[in-house]
């Protein structure tokens, strides 16, 4: 089946901070509930204030030009960057080089862990889905710009915050 | 100890000492209390039991437990059961609550967290993995619950993002409890606090909390769930679960808010200027009128498909910045009409204002409403308060919350909850002014009344239950066939939430996770029957400062007994003849005596035989036999 470039379209103000993407993440990956491991985070750092957080997959790939090993690529029919652990050193470097904070290394491999997109579809939106929220989305990649997407989970949250809350700390 | 679904290892903090160690779990002690609650109980027991009526819950020799159960972070939602010999009711309540803190605490490597003796200074325990630190807290200590998240959160978040985000990337946030001022000053309706608007407050944990000088506990793991028996048939459990929660939309759209309206004016069962009335027509208690507040519909802990939490801010006017959660129903009762506030604006507020004190609503409602009736009867006046008091009046009420949660003037009797209150001011003023105290064994009756007996509680409900007026373990017959204290165990020592737990799903979790062959039936007839009664040794050993003498404290408070006053089912009361039947019924199903004292056939075939030492002494004292 040909698949065309996807993305996940993330809405912060329908989160509900529920983390069954990140359960249904470390299901599909880990095989076990694992917080930590899940591709996909929620990050809430005031109460109510819930930002999904995962890779954008940029069109320049930072992080795939980082590694000197050659261990990430991208995956041609969704975009996806995909890890080759036997070639992952664990270095870091695709870590330093992601603008969004998303890269990371495994907490027990120390291997390059980041969004596979599920080979086209992703755990975490059905979740998402059938829960109700709509908060994640599938969309055809070339619907968005990834710059919108590559940031800092804070500055999210911040302007988050603000249009909830109205602003005041 | 390599127990499937287990990690095998509690952690314990010394906070006398400064020391921390591992306590390892075998295999048939889990098997047998399970987790939380049960687990707490027994713990509880080991440690304390043979010199119970000698220690003070508020004493360095407490403890102070935050336990997981083998379902946390597997079964959908989150909890954290908090525990240690109660300052309310001088037994041991399973107090729960909305926290990720169980989660890290499962990846971290642990069980849970036993905090034994007290700190000389003020601290905080933080846990990282295989970290263990005793910090202090000056920084934090007389912080308003916002403050403390907020200072607290950016410095352990910063911390960790400093050491991991060079190398291994930005690592999720951790969690934690804490506690606010009414805590730290050791207020008996004081809870254990978590992201702003949750609370651990039945037991009055915060108190106890505050007596051993700390603050908070912050944990962050990294690992994954403690390995289950069969993790195939758990994954297609976890799928199962939310199937079917999905499907329930209720606590989705409308939180437990609906209650403000409907648990008066369809089953009058309401508490209503500290019970006088359960029944009212206020339309602006309505759900759509809280809705206009809500800056979050949605709002859930982890791995949760019900989120029942919506989240309120109050902009503009004199409230401004107010933020809580709906309330949910207990806090839109009990500190709404229970108090004589009818409007959401001045519920919001109130309810926000008891977040940030670290009170516990239930409890600080329950006993608020006492002070405004004594103040409408003229036994308290202006002067003795410091100012009016009066039915609806959110302001005076919020300047009592303060004087509650800093022990100032009035506020000091009123900081030792309902019962310890209304002894005190009935010497004070030579009358009895228990009727006027809605409290079992220590505790304020939940936001659900039984007069009408159209809500979930039976004429014996209260009278008996273990964790006294809690309504999250409402003692129900038939027993095997009623969600009650029996399924509250399984839930609180599981450690999962009442609202998620559907059909038989819970069973069939921990049959997967552990591999334990637990029916519903062999929980009911067995394990339920363990903790109950465990617990039911515990509470009549009490003391030091209050003990309960079944004859007596086995009963509804005394308001319960008077007709309602108003709405459809006025004239209704709790039916003496009934209470009786039903607690023979249940003290029968249970292997009690006439007193409700496990009888020693039963700790025997339970085995706990060992508690028999402790039924004597609670005879002896009772002069029986």
């Amino acid at each position: 089946m040909s698949r065309q470039p996807i993305f996940i379209l993330r809405d912060p103000l329908k989160c509900s901070g529920c983390r069954l993407c990140e359960v249904a993440c470390s299901l599909k990956h880990e095989g076990t509930v694992w917080p930590e491991a899940s591709r996909i985070r929620v990050f809430e750092f005031f109460p109510g204030v819930d930002v999904p957080h995962l890779c954008t997959q940029c069109r320049d790939y930072p992080c795939v030009k980082a590694c000197k090993y050659s261990a990430l690529r991208v995956d041609d029919s969704t975009g996806a960057v995909l890890v080759d652990e036997e070639k992952c050193t664990g270095c870091g470097d695709c870590v330093r080089a992601c603008p969004g904070k998303v890269m990371r290394l495994h907490p027990k491999t120390r291997k390059a862990l980041v969004c596979d997109l599920c080979g086209g579809e992703p755990e975490c939106v059905k979740a998402c889905q059938e829960a109700g929220y709509g908060a994640l989305r599938v969309v055809p990649y070339r619907s968005v710009s990834f710059k919108i997407y590559s940031t800092l989970p804070e500055a999210v949250a911040q302007r988050l915050y603000e249009t909830m809350y109205g602003g005041e700390k | 100890m390599n127990i499937p679904g287990y990690n095998g290892k509690i952690l314990e903090v010394d906070l006398s000492r400064g020391k921390d160690r591992l306590i390892e779990l075998d295999e048939e002690t889990a098997y047998k209390f399970i987790g939380g609650r049960g687990l707490a109980a027994y713990i509880l027991w080991k440690e304390l039991g043979h010199k119970w009526e000698q220690v003070d819950p508020l004493g360095p020799e407490n403890l102070l437990l935050f336990l997981t159960g083998p379902l946390t972070g597997y079964y959908p939602g989150v909890k954290l059961a908090v525990s240690g010999k109660s300052p309310q009711t001088n037994g041991v309540v399973g107090s729960v609550v909305s926290s990720e803190l169980a989660i890290e605490l499962r990846a971290a490597g642990y069980d849970g967290l036993i905090v034994k003796g007290a700190s000389k200074d003020h601290v905080y325990i933080y846990i990282e993995g295989e970290k263990v630190e005793v910090r202090s807290a000056e920084h934090l200590w007389g912080l308003r619950g916002r403050e403390t998240f907020q200072k607290l959160f950016s410095e352990v978040w910063g911390e960790l993002k400093k050491k991991n985000l060079a190398h291994v990337g930005l690592t999720k946030e951790p969690s934690f409890v804490y506690i606010g001022p009414a805590g730290e000053n050791m207020v008996r309706t004081a809870a254990v606090m978590a992201k702003l608007t949750h609370a651990a407050g039945y037991g009055g944990y915060g108190a106890v909390m505050g007596s051993k000088k700390l603050k908070a506990v912050v944990a962050k793991g990294f690992g994954p769930m403690p390995p289950a028996k069969h993790p195939e048939w758990v994954k297609l459990l976890i799928r199962e679960a939310w199937n079917r929660l999905n499907q329930n939309i209720f606590w989705k759209q409308w939180g437990t808010s609906s209650g403000g309206y409907e648990v008066a004016n369809l089953t009058s069962s309401e508490p209503i200027r500290n019970w006088q009335e359960e029944w009212h027509d206020a339309r602006t208690m309505g759900v759509n009128n809280y809705e206009a507040h809500w800056v979050k519909r949605y709002w859930g802990d982890y791995g949760c498909p019900s989120t029942c939490m919506k989240i309120s801010r109050l902009i503009g006017g004199k409230y401004n910045g107010a933020v809580t959660d709906g309330p949910d129903y207990e806090l839109q009762a009990y500190l709404g009409p229970n108090l004589g506030v009818f409007e959401p604006r001045g519920n919001i507020y109130l309810s926000s204002l008891a977040d940030d004190l670290g009170l516990c609503g239930i409890q600080t409602g329950n006993v608020a409403g006492f002070a405004a009736e004594l103040c409408e009867k003229g036994i308290l006046t202006r002067e003795e308060v410091g100012f009016d008091l009066k039915w609806g009046d959110t302001e005076a009420f919020a300047r009592l919350l303060e004087a509650i949660a800093y022990r100032k003037g009035i506020g000091d009797i009123l900081a030792e909850g309902v019962a310890r209150a209304a002894d005190k001011l009935s010497k004070q003023k030579g009358q009895d002014l228990s009727r006027y105290a809605v409290h079992v064994k220590g505790i304020g009756i939940g936001a659900h009344g039984a007069r009408s007996g159209k809500d979930f509680p039976q004429a014996f409900t209260y009278a008996v239950g273990v964790q006294g007026g809690d309504h999250t373990s409402p003692p129900r017959l038939p027993v095997e066939k009623a969600w009650g204290e029996f399924t509250a165990a399984f839930e609180d020592s599981a450690v999962i939430c009442s609202f998620n737990a559907v059909d038989d799903l819970p069973y069939q979790f921990l049959k997967a996770i552990t591999g334990w062959e637990i029916s519903s039936a062999k929980w009911f007839r067995e394990h339920a029957r363990r903790i109950v009664s465990l617990q039911r040794v515990l509470l009549l050993l009490g003391g030091p400062d209050l003990y309960w003498n079944p004859r007596i404290h086995d009963d509804n408070p005394p308001r319960f007994y008077e007709p309602l006053p108003s709405g459809p089912f006025k004239g209704r009361a709790v039916d003496r003849t009934e209470l009786e039947k039903q607690k023979k019924e249940y003290f029968d199903y249970l292997g009690w005596d006439q007193y409700g004292i496990p009888r020693d056939e039963t700790l025997r075939e339970l085995g706990i035989g060992e508690l028999s030492e402790a039924t004597r002494r609670i005879r002896n004292r009772l002069k029986l036999e």
